[in-house]
């Protein structure tokens, strides 16, 4: 058998190749993010980015309905997004198999907060199928796409940071080329859900759950690891590595299907094991359930809910001893959080921003990095689309000293993800507030996918670029300003004057991002510094741009600002903070 | 906890490109028939941030993590990085690092300061430490992006894989523009 080492993302993507998938679709979001970039590379599967997850599944749901397979992918707040089909689809049931992939961010790496998707597998009364390795996420895929034909109804995939990001050795097979060629069929009864038909549906959705829990208890995808001893784990994803190497000896019950649970194999297992513990990251999910059916079991009282684990935390929690690493002197050490790419066109809005002593409600990107040292200039951040719609509820509660000060800030990918239907309620409702659209382009925290703004589609293909400054008339803004924010005083005075308005109003900031995959950001010659003209007041640090180093600056000496210019893109935003003219443009 | 499995750690900085590295590391471990999983975090932290992969192989490797204080290797793309994950490193174990300070945000706006001598305080702590000019190796073999196969060549003359896994995986994995001057890092690095 042909083998390869991938991510786990990547074996999403090759399982639903290999599943005989036609039609994918999502919307980026980390650590999901590489499997429909995958998924793009097999030209058998039609690939795209849709503005946001709930459109993604919608168009996955309609390919189902013309009974072709099809994939969606989204991190674990943007399943939050699409639950509303989510839980119609699992009365509709399937034409086509229908899986969807939510990854979990267990830590919080890259999200603003780790909850458990397992729950919306329980809500939406789906089965939800776990792997723990790339070579499950494989096998799994291919399995859930035969699980959703079967039982008739969508299926979910359940991921995390490491199993998504983590490489392990895979299993390669071929795709399945027997597949039924879509047609349409129509099936009224099934597809519409009208309450009188909704009402019919809701009882077979709770037979199949019956149905699904018997099969879990013969199938191979809940297996019993014989150990030796009383001590005996029920695990399921990436736990099941850590129980493994941690408790190399106990008996595991590994669950890949995470709902709904095997009970018969449940109390068959537990009658067994003297001590019973369940090892699962974040929520117990898993242990509630087992405590249901009247089983004790040791859980939560003794392992972490927050945060991700590892086998250290894993062993702590069992109080087994730590090895100890090479020890060193305990010397404070400079933290490296990330920041705004040299060149990035998001500084100079915050630092106006900063200097107008604007409250900015802001939002999900690159530019959520705007709230911190030294620009500090964001002052909320809730989920995708809120920038605007908090800076709406605020300018309503504050009386009219303050509201002038509120400034809804929202990237260009994520105004189109959620942030359109919260400008027309800004705009309907008469607010006076000021929005900034940060466009540049991209949807670039993700790692630049192009979104409807961009003129690109996944397969590379030109597209009509959404034109933001017609759609936000076209909701009732009367003033839409565009500007350069390379342009620092131009930047601010504008930003100035639409939050001095009474009225809603928009200000487009638009430059590309300087990491564009079509070579739209501009670079321009290093700046470099005069070392006559530097008196050392550190207004330029305010900026946050990586590419200025302090040097000096011990005892009486106040340093001065140095360029890297390896770093350094030429934006020239340093250049116009400066008020003793000390940088310069191209080398001496 | 698992001891036939040998464990890599590796720390840099966002955007120093050391996922090439961690890939054909990973690749040449599975041709010498290695079980291998290396467990890495990708989003948020590339800007610029503190970066770090494990690299598991064995016969049979479970948790993708390292534990701490159980990494073999400490394979180190900065001074600053290394040095903050030295703990992660059991003792006795090796240290392959590359000479090159990156500043981070908070030392650039003069607020923390970059630690002094990290290089000795790292041979401290680990005698037989490797600390490699990464920099003017890849230069001598024709371009500066390939310092990470620089120190890649110095690690797997620490490692005990044979040396035409190494190149063959280099032969897969590395664009064709650009493999002749990445062997030559990769020999250089070996005899540094």
């Amino acid at each position: 058998m042909k083998q390869a080492i991938l991510s786990g993302n990547e074996a999403f993507a090759r399982g639903a190749y290999e599943a005989g998938v036609r039609v994918a679709s999502a919307y980026p979001g980390t650590p999901s993010t590489e499997i429909l970039e995958n998924i793009a590379t097999y030209p058998e599967i039609d690939s795209s980015w849709a503005p946001n997850e709930k459109v993604s599944l919608e168009v996955a749901i309609g390919a189902s309905f013309a009974g072709a397979r099809a994939m969606v992918a989204m991190k674990h707040v943007g399943l939050n997004v699409a639950a509303d089909p989510l839980m119609t689809m699992s009365y509709i049931g399937v034409r086509g198999g229908l899986v969807v992939v939510v990854a979990d961010d267990p830590e919080m790496h890259s999200s603003q907060n780790e909850q458990d998707s397992r729950h919306y597998a329980r809500l939406a009364k789906a089965p939800m199928l776990e792997p723990s390795d790339s070579d499950e996420a494989l096998a799994f895929t291919r399995l859930a796409f035969e699980l959703s034909e079967q039982f008739d109804t969508p299926v979910m995939l359940r991921s995390n940071t490491r199993i998504s990001h983590g490489k392990t050795i895979v299993n390669l097979g071929s795709r399945i080329d027997n597949l039924p060629e879509p047609v349409i069929e129509r099936n009224p009864g099934k597809f519409v859900m009208l309450p009188a038909n909704a009402r019919k549906r809701h009882p077979v959705v709770e037979q199949r759950l019956l149905d699904l829990k018997a099969w879990g208890c013969t199938h191979e995808i809940n297996r019993i690891e014989e150990g030796e001893g009383e001590v005996g784990v029920i695990t399921a994803g990436i736990s099941y590595q850590y129980a493994k190497e941690v408790l190399p000896k106990a008996h595991i019950l590994k669950l890949g299907m995470v709902y709904p649970l095997p009970e018969e194999l449940i109390r068959e297992f537990a009658a067994r094991c003297k001590t019973l513990y369940v090892i699962e990251e974040l929520d117990p999910f898993i242990e509630d359930q087992i405590r249901a059916m009247g089983i004790s079991v040791k859980g939560k009282d003794v392992f972490p809910i927050c945060g991700e684990f590892s086998p250290g935390r894993v062993a702590a929690a069992l109080g087994m001893a730590q090895p100890k690493g090479v020890e060193v002197s305990a010397e404070p050490l400079p933290n490296r959080p990330p920041n705004m790419c040299p060149g990035c066109s998001h500084r100079g809005v915050f630092y106006a921003l900063k200097r107008l002593g604007a409250f900015v409600t802001g939002d999900i990107g690159c530019y959520t990095l705007g709230a911190l040292p030294p620009l500090s200039a964001m002052d909320t951040c809730v989920c995708m689309g809120a920038g605007i719609s908090n800076a709406t509820g605020m300018a309503k509660a504050l009386g009219e000293a303050e509201r002038s000060k509120v400034v809804g800030v929202m990237g260009d990918s994520t105004f189109l993800h959620s942030g359109i239907t919260s400008l027309m309620d800004m705009a309907y409702n008469n607010t006076p507030a000021t929005v900034i659209i940060l466009d540049n382009r991209i949807t670039a925290m993700t790692g630049r996918q192009d979104n409807p703004a961009s003129g690109h589609t996944l397969a590379g293909i030109e597209a009509i670029p959404v034109d933001l400054e017609a759609i936000c008339r076209a909701i009732g803004v009367r003033h839409v300003q565009v500007v350069d924010p390379y342009e620092l005083e131009k930047t601010r005075l504008l930003i100035k004057a639409e939050m001095e308005r009474p009225e809603t109003s928009v200000v487009i900031t638009r430059r590309s991002c300087m990491l564009d995959r079509h070579g739209r950001g501009e670079r321009s010659a290093p700046l470099f510094v005069n070392d006559d003209k530097c008196t050392g007041c550190k207004a330029c640090l305010k900026i946050g741009c990586p590419a200025i180093e302090w040097q000096g600056g011990t005892g009486t000496d106040k340093g001065k600002a140095r360029i890297n210019q390896v770093l350094c893109v030429g934006c020239g935003v340093c250049k116009q903070v400066c008020k003793f003219d000390a940088f310069g443009v191209g080398h001496e | 906890m698992n001891n036939d499995v040998k464990n890599i750690f590796l720390a840099g900085v966002g955007g120093q490109g050391t996922l090439l590295a961690s890939e054909v590391l990973s690749e040449t471990l599975m041709t010498a028939g290695y079980d291998v999983k290396k467990s890495e975090v990708h989003g948020m932290s590339q800007r610029g941030g503190s970066v770090t992969s494990h690299v598991r192989y064995g016969k049979r490797v479970f948790s993708p993590l390292i534990p701490e204080g159980m990494a073999d290797v400490l394979f180190g793309f900065e001074l600053l990085e290394a040095y903050r994950y030295l703990p992660m490193l059991r003792p006795g174990g090796t240290v392959v690092v590359n000479d090159l300070k990156i500043i981070p945000a908070p030392v650039a706006m003069g607020v923390e300061t970059y630690p002094d001598n990290i290089p000795a305080k790292i041979t401290a702590a680990c005698p037989g430490a490797k600390i490699v000019n990464g920099m003017e190796l890849a230069l001598q073999a024709g371009n500066v992006r390939t310092v990470n196969t620089v120190l890649l060549g110095a690690l797997s003359q620490r490692m005990d894989i044979a040396e035409e896994l190494w190149l063959a995986a280099l032969n897969k994995m590395v664009p064709e523009k650009f493999l002749n001057e990445n062997l030559e890092a990769f020999r250089l690095g070996r005899q540094a």
